[in-house]
């Protein structure tokens, strides 16, 4: 299902279908390159949040359609995430009320091919179909009233992996609506993804992948190889 | 040579409604009949817009004026990145320079517009799947260039950074997208001029390329990347991007009190 053909009881109404994802939002994603974000080519800490825009044949709602692994990819990393639903046009939303523009909140796994760096690393890594789906519902804000403390719990064929949790980012969610807005307006259905915890899991084709936690529900996809699909 | 084909489209917003317009002598002819003057209508972006993929360092040309700075060479991938629906500005529009900013910079490039489904589509057959084109302003402001993840959205993904129009010239009037000459004016004077004979990887490889990975969609658009000669513009700066037998561009630099800051 696309996300455009989504519809929401409450505003928005429909996702707008423009995705952001947060990266390396989680301190120990940082710290755990040493010395080496401070060398070229990197040179420095990032100031501004990093970003990456997440394309419309990456998304999916809630399909259960499976997700290729393409050809001569031993693995998968997958990270869980927590999708945060803007509610209203967001511009240089004041920190302190920043949950005011946000209408609610869901699941995402966001799916990358493995890679060491960060600098530019290759669309192909991200920006492949299927790659970040979301669900399986949009829980009004009002129904989640700590969005940094929202356990999510990774399922791999559904035995528990390392879990973690919305917490301990280095931007929690209002900071990052703040922060965002700062430089380029949210509009009404547009979704920011938090990022996930330090470390992805990695999975294979055959296997299915789920992301739980007690408040948002229950987001699965399976992983199948790329020759399975063609 | 300027012109745009007859057969071209724009969507203009004009007395309270969104309309298809067509080029006429006098402006621009509404699908209604109404013949309006270019600047009597606001332009938006010619098409219904898709997912937006960008290249940087395309043109050889460009890859020369920046090798100082950088490490990549024309043998390598592709760089292509990704930009959001929030920069999108039409034709005759406003993009605002940030006070204290050193760098602001325009990138004239060509716009392809694919128009339809594009999986694993081999270069030979990779024009069929163009709808057409279109000119594009890709602003950068440099001054904000952070090396995790570049070209980092806040130089490249700003609100109204992402110029295109002014018409949706369609493919069959473009025979040879590698045959067309491009230029930008900053208040009259030529600042920046290419052909996209000079491009790193052509229209067809990047549909290759970008198709092996992800499916392109019919409103997908493809900026093909910028020749050298991008220079810093200010506030009150009128920017022309121009592309022969594609369009003419207009933009209007703006400082931060237009918008409340």
């Amino acid at each position: 299902m696309n996300l455009s053909d989504l519809c929401l009881d409450m505003p928005p109404y429909r996702l707008s279908g423009a995705v952001y994802a947060a990266l390396l939002n989680h301190p120990d994603e940082l710290s755990a390159l040493g010395e080496a974000a401070l060398q070229p080519p990197y040179k420095a800490l990032p100031k501004a949040p990093v970003l990456t825009v997440r394309p419309r044949n990456t998304l999916r709602w809630m399909s259960g359609a499976p997700v290729a692994v393409p050809t001569g990819v031993p693995q998968l990393a997958a990270r869980p995430s927590l999708a945060i639903v803007i509610g209203q046009a967001a511009c240089r939303v004041p920190l302190a009320r920043a949950l005011d523009w946000v209408a609610g909140y869901a699941l995402a796994i966001d799916l990358r091919v493995p890679h060491e760096s960060h600098y530019r690393p290759a669309l192909r890594f991200m920006a492949r179909d299927g790659f970040c789906t979301l669900g399986p519902r949009v829980v009004p804000a009002a129904d989640v009233p700590d969005p940094d403390q929202l356990p999510l719990q990774l399922l791999l064929d559904g035995h528990g992996a390392p879990s973690g949790s919305t917490s301990d980012r280095t931007r929690g969610v209002a900071r990052l609506v703040a922060d965002v807005t700062e430089f380029m307006t949210l509009q009404a259905g547009d979704v920011l993804l938090l990022g996930g915890s330090h470390g992805a899991v990695l999975a294979h084709a055959g296997q299915e992948l789920s992301v739980e936690s007690p408040a948002l529900g229950r987001l699965s996809l399976r992983l199948v190889s790329e020759e399975s699909l063609s | 040579m300027i012109g745009t084909p007859q057969n071209a489209t724009a969507r203009v917003a004009y007395a309270g409604a969104i309309h298809s317009a067509t080029p006429h002598a006098q402006g621009l002819q509404l699908a209604d009949g109404r013949v309006l003057a270019e600047d009597a209508v606001v332009w938006l972006p010619p098409f219904q817009v898709g997912s937006i993929i960008a290249l940087g360092l395309n043109y050889a040309d460009h890859l020369k004026e920046l090798s100082k700075e950088l490490t990549v060479t024309s043998k390598d991938e592709p760089l292509a990145f990704l930009k959001g629906p929030g920069s999108l500005i039409g034709h005759r529009g406003q993009t605002r320079r940030p006070a204290g900013v050193a760098f602001m910079h325009y990138e004239c490039e060509l716009a392809v517009v694919i128009g339809r489904t594009a999986k694993a589509v081999p270069r030979q057959q990779a024009l069929a799947h163009v709808a057409g084109y279109t000119v594009c302003n890709d602003y950068a402001v440099r001054d904000y260039l952070e090396n995790w993840y570049r070209p980092n959205l806040r130089v490249k993904n700003r609100d109204g950074g992402t110029v295109l129009g002014p018409w949706f010239v369609p493919a069959a009037a473009v025979p040879d997208p590698q045959e067309l000459a491009l230029r930008t004016r900053v208040n009259g004077q030529v600042t920046q001029q290419g052909h996209t004979s000079n491009m790193v990887n052509s229209v067809a490889a990047l549909i290759e390329y970008l198709s092996s990975f992800m499916t392109l969609q019919a409103g997908d658009v493809i900026l093909t990347g910028t020749p050298e000669g991008t220079v810093n513009v200010n506030e009150g700066d009128e920017v022309v991007c121009e592309i022969d037998g594609v369009g003419r561009l207009l933009n209007t630099i703006v400082g931060d009190a237009a918008f409340g800051r």
